[in-house]
């Protein structure tokens, strides 16, 4: 997902804030890091290292922590996400071809293409999450189709086909 | 202090109150595997090489994190022991990447010893072959993860006696690795104070001096006791 919009200095105020609030506790620094992910999309050496200033806690484990949980992210995520289910039942209905044309489509225009593992929702198979929005019954030709309105709606104007 | 006597391996052995299995055997000159405990660190129970049997309880224990107790009797030495210390060892071997040949540490390597004593003369497993790197980019030190078994001797020494904190464990399972701050190269580390004592706590090759060449580094970590005695007893030599 895309991070939240405002300034550098009003995102570093928003996780002060969250510091504070746990009294810059270190047993808090899961939430830390939650709130920082929030702010920015993803954590940086620049936000880790400040973490552990305020939290007086070693860098080494500030990062040790983070990166044991797969939730946090260190680059930059795409600006769209799909998530294509490979639960048994999709898995059946087709989700291998899906999620070949999701990747397709993904290489135009700047989706994150990845798989789950059952959604709960097998009556509606093949299951699709584009930007965290289901599609049931979805056919590769409809997924790429939403991929690209999905893009051209968040990116209007002219577009270069690649 | 009291003290408890127990038997380990039909040997009557005495302990004080709230020492180890593994500390009471040592004392006694009886030797159980191990390569994550040090004396004078913390115990994280991670290689589990230490388990030891003990009459009535049907589970076997870390000797390292168990304590001795009046009239226990404990066996350290049994087939099914060496059997699953054999299979840790292998595990650990296919694993990583261990080519003792052409090791900094051939021959004073507690893996290599330990695969020696327990005959570990194949691996039953296939290897890994994992793509890991290896760090040079301090002065005098160089930190190889290809023979890293991520037994977090080096994280303990450098946070519990040196008070650096430089190393932790990043990742899980197959990813996990040893990194230093915030897996920056170990040479641009604002906390590291270049003491050593992690390359000299390491039981493998993964952490070295630089200017040795192969099979000629021999490690201690028999530092730590002094330290410790040092510390809180002001006994020096
Ligand atoms: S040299 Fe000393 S301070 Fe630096 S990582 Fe090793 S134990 Fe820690
Ligand atoms: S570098 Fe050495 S001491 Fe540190 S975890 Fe790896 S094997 Fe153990
Ligand atoms: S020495 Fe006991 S678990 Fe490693």
């Amino acid at each position: 997902m895309i991070p939240a919009s405002g300034n550098e200095d009003e995102r570093l105020k928003a996780l002060d804030a969250v510091m504070a609030g746990h009294h810059y506790s270190g047993h808090a620094l899961i939430e830390v890091l939650h709130a920082a992910q929030k702010e920015w999309g993803y954590l940086t050496s620049g936000l880790m290292r400040h973490i552990a200033r305020k939290l007086r806690l070693p860098p080494s484990r500030v990062l040790g922590v983070a990166t044991f949980y797969h939730l946090f992210r260190f680059t930059s995520p795409a600006p769209h996400e799909a998530v294509v289910c490979m639960g048994t039942a999709c898995y059946v209905q087709g989700a291998a071809n899906l999620l070949d044309s999701a990747r397709r489509a993904c290489a135009r225009n700047g989706w994150a293409v990845t798989t789950g593992r059952c959604v709960g929702s097998c009556g509606l198979a093949p299951v699709a999450v584009c930007d965290g929005a289901a599609m049931s019954r979805a056919t590769p030709a409809a997924l790429s189709a939403e991929m690209e309105r999905k893009y051209d709606a968040a990116n209007p104007g002219p577009r270069a086909r690649g | 202090m009291s003290v408890h006597t127990l038997e380990i391996d039909g040997r009557m052995v005495t302990a004080l109150e709230g020492e180890t299995i593994l500390a009471a055997a040592e004392d006694a000159g009886i030797f159980i595997p191990k390569l994550c405990a040090v004396e004078g660190l913390s115990a994280p129970g991670a290689c589990r090489l230490c388990m030891v049997e003990i009459a009535g309880q049907n589970k076997l224990r870390a000797a390292c994190l168990t304590r001795a107790a009046e009239g226990m009797v404990v066996r350290t030495e049994t087939s099914a022991l060496r059997e699953q210390r054999k299979l840790l060892v292998e595990l650990l071997l296919a694993e990583g990447n261990h080519v003792c040949s052409v090791c900094v540490v051939n021959g004073y390597c507690e893996l290599q010893s330990l695969a020696a004593a327990l005959d570990v003369d194949h691996v039953r497993f296939t290897p890994r072959y994992p793509a890991r790197t290896i760090d040079l980019s301090h002065e005098r030190f160089g930190l190889d993860h290809n023979r890293c078994i991520l037994c977090t001797r080096c994280v303990r020494a450098c946070d519990e006696i040196e008070g650096a904190h430089t190393l932790d464990v990043a990742g899980r399972g197959r990813t996990a690795r040893i990194i230093t701050d915030l897996a920056e190269p170990w040479g641009h580390s604002e906390s590291c104070t270049g003491c050593g004592k992690c390359v000299r706590t390491c039981p493998t090759g993964a952490l070295f001096l630089k200017n040795k060449p192969a099979a000629e580094m021999k490690k201690d970590s028999g530092f730590i006791r002094q330290i410790i005695a040092a510390r809180r007893e002001k006994i020096w030599i």
